[in-house]
């Protein structure tokens, strides 16, 4: 493949990024945004082999795209499709974003151009690690995989325990913990016992009411 | 294409802002999260683009000096990769923006999962993912 070749895959890859991302922000079935997001994340994986990152490309492919997606999907069928209208006009939010794009071109303008092999980023030990990880770890001709398990040893083990803070965090989470469970229906808080949905709650106050004979209820509180 | 030495930074910086105006205009909060999603991405590619190196290739050494082959074949092959590696110098991308985002994309699920579990218990407690809908109850209550 030519330069030239490759700056045109890359800018039509950017484009359909670019395209992708604004159908996101404009759909409004959530299903469709979380399908969207798994295109997008696939197309960057593509971008990804463009730029020589195989490696970040499978694993963008794999996590992104089909990890990634598949929580979405489990979320939304406890949660529901349906995005409703945005309330404010979304001028402020497009100001902010428009100032914050702004400033980061600005910043551009330090960077050493895209691709030059003399960039600082390429001076110090990525050129050690490219000429001597085959002595030094042993025969691995991926140099990402030395670095990664061996020179940045450290950062995969500080990786795991991320993982590892987030996988206690989601259990903690979606079990019914110790805490106190509040749930909020016709303009109040109710403390409900462990095990007693939403749904329940509700049922159980549409009994109530309905023994009452007070219909002050009716607000849809359907997902 | 006047100037292709910065495009990739400010199509990364559209990409990035696009992902940020989702996380802040939107009200549903499983929205916030692929816009959150996006933003993330489009730093990954940021620090690629750091990486490369224009004729590059990817950082996979292309003769491991171990193994001598036996088959005619494979030494011809071997002596092909030497005689190439001697030749010319191989460009290799930057491999270490690699190992960071190979990092930065794990961490960034585990996130998207706690943020998830989160929405989830807070459909539950409030019937509802609409940000909007969420503050107006919290201020009644």
């Amino acid at each position: 493949m030519t330069e030239a070749m490759v700056q045109i895959v890359d800018v039509v890859l950017l484009v359909l990024l670019a395209i992708t991302g604004i159908a996101v922000i404009r759909t409004r079935n959530l299903f469709v945004a979380v399908m969207l997001a798994g295109i997008y994340s696939l197309v960057s994986a593509g971008l990804f082999v463009v730029m020589d990152a195989v490696d970040v490309a499978f694993t963008e492919a794999a996590v992104g795209a089909g990890i990634s997606t598949v929580l979405l999907l489990c979320t939304l069928a406890l949660v529901g499709y349906k995005e409703s209208k945005p309330q404010h006009t979304p001028i402020l939010p497009l100001f902010v974003v428009i100032v914050t794009g702004g400033a980061l071109v600005y910043g551009t303008a330090e960077i050493p151009p895209f691709g030059e092999a003399d960039n600082p980023a390429h001076q110090n030990v990525a050129a050690h690690y490219i000429h001597d990880s085959e002595d030094e770890i042993g025969h691995i001709p991926n140099v990402v995989t030395s670095v990664l398990a061996s020179y940045r040893g450290y950062d995969t083990m500080g990786e795991t325990a991320v993982i590892f803070t987030a996988m206690v965090g989601v259990l903690l989470l979606l079990s019914r913990g110790p805490l106190p469970k509040r749930v909020y229906h016709a303009g109040h808080w109710h403390k409900v016992k462990r095990g007693v949905t939403r749904e329940d709650l509700i049922a159980e106050m549409e009994d109530e009411e309905v023994h009452d004979s007070t219909v002050v209820g009716g607000e849809d509180e359907d997902g | 294409m006047i100037s292709f030495a910065l495009f990739n930074y400010w199509a990364v910086i559209v990409l990035m802002m696009v992902g940020f105006y989702a996380l802040i205009s939107r009200d549903n909060l499983v929205k916030k999260l692929i816009g959150l999603n996006i933003f993330q991405t489009s730093v990954i590619m940021m620090y690629v683009s750091f990486g490369k190196i224009s004729g590059g290739t990817a950082p996979i050494l292309i003769e491991s000096g171990g193994h001598g082959g036996d088959g005619h074949g494979v030494q011809v092959a071997g002596d092909a990769a030497h005689a190439m590696r001697d030749n010319a110098e191989i460009l290799y991308s930057n491999p270490i923006p690699h190992v960071l985002m190979l990092t930065a994309i794990v961490v960034g699920v585990a996130t998207l999962a706690l943020g998830l579990s989160l929405v989830v218990r807070i459909k539950e407690a409030y019937g509802t993912i609409e940000e909007d809908e969420i503050t107006r109850m919290d201020n009644a209550a």
